[in-house]
């Protein structure tokens, strides 16, 4: 007699937590014949408003973390994920990868962490200034987090495209809630127990499951969010999410048509697009 | 502390004499048309409009209103001269240009002086030391940065945009038309820029400098007109990048009008900096930099220090030498060098201030102004400020954009914070105390782009300012204000 496997259940990551939406709504993922992979949480506005909250709470201590801290969270990240390669090459797989395609995404989505961890520490240093100014002052630029930033990761990748969005964002000591792939939702999730393996604090990184279509203006529009990047979407979404994202004068980042598989979709231009420059002005004097 | 033993009669008999600035060296024309590819032509609709001195009420020019016809010229004008020449011309010649009108703005500075005041309403001392030198200053920085790009993207080829459309306000004309040129043009972009409409004779002046200095015509447009002239820019498809400074209300009906289009914006926006002052500062210089941080400019400054927050043990102190001090700042004519406070920039902006006054009052404020006299024509407004005021009063969550203070207190640094960063806005703020890792923790902690520790108000070309949250997308100054202007290639 052949052993049943045990199925899992695909849940959402708010603040730390597994819950399901609060919606109780589903929708089925199936493989290329019709067979039901598993039940995906159809994620709801006010799952989304729950993560911002958790967001933003966890947001100053994550700024506050010491670079290098954030630095070895990171890639602690990409220690976890490793372990759990042969999953996620699986789950790439269910999902209609090939068995090539599979292994080459989660090794990228590995080495991209790996590159994002060392930068955390050193992207400060890269686009931060000393400026000369004609009056008696040490005046200098640097960089701080914008904030909360909401990310609606690309559809056509199931991790090596929310890894690309979410390792530069948190990097740059911001937190975050992502709408993973709704084509492809299955690696987000288990991104996220990752996540909840590698000490990352509970609200740094929250990810939703669902529809795009219900729930992005939601996130161009709630106003205790100060960033917003988006990835791809016509011309209809990218004109929504600019003119919602209005309301806060929220930063707009668009991310479309990226072939994050190729070596200069990484740079820390990425990290450096949800920062704000800070310049401070201290008199120089007895 | 000031007692009434030692306290200083400031109403006593001495009177400062009449100092006032000389304008015989100034001209200013009748009528100004709009200057489009290299030349001041009339408007196409043939409407002009007047221009003010608002501290006499007297009409000082007509100045061409121009329509979305002329919009359309002048953005034509810039593509021809962005393709034909700017772009093709070696970045190094290009910084030459920039250099000549930095040193054409130097040679002419006090004309240019006396203009601003006499068109914005500001103190001759202000528009003399700050703006026009500051203005001259940063087409200086900024020509010196067009052959050197690629030093300040690392990893970036960066090119210039094409053409860029530039909207700025009143408060500082001369100084903010300088913001939108030099970096803009250093980058290698070609321009139509919008000066306000009750301020717009520095900008027609400084397109007689841009002529002088010998650019190619179209290289620089200047368009004057209000509201819709601005909406016909933003809308053009001809534009390239919108820079705009102004109100957070037309920053976001102009991010929205952007949406769904390939136009780059960066916005400046408004501001309700907190200025805090902590027990163990320096109360003297305190009361200076509060002075200067709401009263500079009559308040009409986007990172003014409109809110006041004093640690609760000094809080008498602080209000009773700050309002000594108030006693003393000389408000009228803008063209004596005496003057402290000039006149408010237009009616309708000392309309907006008074509603303001009237509104703090009804919320239960305690307004307090100094006592000095005001002339009778022009528009005027005392040093303001109010006491008893909390977080939710309109008085301390909105922009007055007028020399109108709202004081509140505190007792730890964590409430100081909250306090502070409680705000849509996030602009600037200021922070006053002896102690030098207090002050990093709480430049650290103020949401703001711009923070002053024991200063304020200060600027300075190599300096990037802009704002965090509602204040604003983008900086202007120093290396960081290049990016504005420049396509940096990376995933857009």
């Amino acid at each position: 007699m052949t052993r049943i496997p045990v199925a899992k259940t695909y849940k959402i990551y708010i603040g730390g937590k597994f819950p399901r939406t609060e919606s109780g709504r589903y929708f089925p993922l199936e493989d290329g014949k019709g067979n039901v992979i598993a039940n995906m949480c159809r994620g709801s506005r006010k799952d989304f408003r729950n993560a911002v909250v958790a967001a933003r709470n966890a947001q100053p201590g994550w700024a506050k973390a010491s670079a290098y801290l954030r630095g070895q969270i990171l890639y602690r990240i990409a220690e976890m994920l490793e372990g759990r390669r042969d999953q996620f090459i699986g789950e790439l797989r269910l999902q209609g990868a090939t068995q090539r395609a599979a292994e080459k995404e989660v090794d990228l989505a590995i080495d991209r962490l790996i590159y994002f961890a060392g930068w955390a520490d050193k992207y400060q240093q890269v686009f931060s200034a000393v400026n000369p100014v004609s009056s008696a002052h040490f005046n200098f630029s640097v960089l701080e987090p914008t904030g909360v930033v909401s990310i609606l990761a690309p559809d056509d990748t199931s991790l090596l495209g929310l890894v690309s969005n979410v390792a530069p964002a948190i990097a740059g000591g911001n937190t975050c809630i992502v709408l993973a792939s709704e084509s492809k939702p299955l690696c987000a999730v288990s991104f996220a127990e990752v996540l909840h393996a590698s000490d990352v604090p509970g609200g740094v990184v929250n990810i939703l499951t669902g529809f795009r279509s219900e729930l992005v203006e939601q996130f161009a529009s709630h106003m205790d969010v100060n960033a917003i990047v988006y990835c791809d979407g016509g011309k209809k979404v990218a004109t929504s999410v600019q003119q919602l994202a209005a309301e806060n004068v929220k930063r707009v980042v668009k991310r479309t048509r990226v072939d994050w598989t190729r070596d200069d979709a990484q740079d820390p231009y990425l990290i450096r697009d949800t920062q704000e420059v800070k310049t401070t002005w201290h008199p120089i004097g007895t | 502390m000031a007692t009434p033993d030692n306290k200083l009669a400031f109403d006593g008999g001495w009177e400062y004499a009449p100092a006032p600035e000389s304008t015989d060296h100034v001209t200013i024309r009748k009528r100004y048309g709009l200057f489009i590819n290299g030349e001041f032509v009339a408007p196409e609709k043939g409407r002009y409009f007047d221009t003010l001195n608002p501290a006499t009420e007297e009409k000082l020019s007509r100045v061409a209103e121009a329509s979305a016809a002329d919009v359309d010229k002048a953005v034509k004008a810039a593509r021809d001269a962005y393709r034909n020449v700017w772009s093709r011309m070696k970045p190094a010649e290009r910084g030459k240009y920039i250099y000549r009108i930095a040193r054409i703005i130097q040679e002419r500075a006090r004309e240019f002086a006396a203009i601003e005041s006499l068109d914005g309403g500001k103190p001759i001392r202000e528009s003399r030391d700050v703006d026009i030198p500051l203005a001259a200053a940063h087409f200086f920085y900024y020509a010196g940065w067009a052959d050197k790009l690629e030093y300040a993207f690392p990893g970036r080829k960066p090119r210039p945009l094409g053409v860029a459309g530039q909207i700025i306000p009143w408060n500082f004309p001369m100084l903010m038309a300088a913001w939108k040129l030099a970096p803009a043009l250093a980058c290698g972009n070609t321009v139509v820029l919008k000066p306000a409409e009750t301020t717009p004779l520095t900008a027609l002046k400084l397109a007689e400098v841009i002529r002088d200095a010998g650019l190619p015509p179209g290289v620089v447009n200047i368009v004057t007109g209000a509201g819709p002239t601005g909406a016909a820019l933003v809308e053009h498809p001809g534009v390239d990048k919108i820079a705009f400074t102004g109100s957070t209300n037309v920053g976001k009906i102009i991010q929205r009008a952007l949406a769904g289009t390939s136009k780059k914006y960066t916005l400046e926006l408004g501001g309700k900096a907190a200025n805090i002052v902590f027990a163990d500062a320096a109360i003297d210089q305190a009361v200076e930099g509060i002075v200067n941080g709401i009263f500079f400019n009559q308040g009409h400054v986007c990172c003014a220090g409109s809110r006041l927050f004093v640690q609760e043990s000094v809080a008498d102190e602080v209000i009773s030498k700050l309002k000594d001090r108030m006693e003393t700042l000389i408000v009228g004519d803008p063209m004596d060098k005496n003057t402290d406070i000039g006149a408010i920039n237009s009616k309708m902006q000392l309309e907006k201030i008074e509603s303001y006054l009237k509104i703090g009052q009804q919320e239960g404020g305690e307004m307090y102004q100094s006592a000095c006299r005001v002339p009778k024509q022009g528009y005027w407004c005392r040093p303001t400020l109010f006491t008893g005021v909390s977080q939710s009063n309109r008085v301390v969550q909105e922009e007055i954009f007028g020399p109108v203070l709202a004081i509140q207190t505190f007792r730890r640094f964590d409430e100081a914070i909250t306090k502070a960063n409680n705000t849509p806005y996030g602009l600037s703020g200021g922070v006053w105390t002896d102690k030098g890792s207090k002050i990093f923790k709480m430049t650290q902690s103020l949401r703001a782009g711009v923070v002053w520790a024991n200063t304020f108000n200060k600027f300075d070309p190599a300096s990037p300012f802009g704002g965090y949250k509602e204040s604003g997308v983008g900086r202007e100054g120093g290396l960081h204000g290049l990016d504005a202007y420049l396509d940096l290639g990376a995933h857009r």
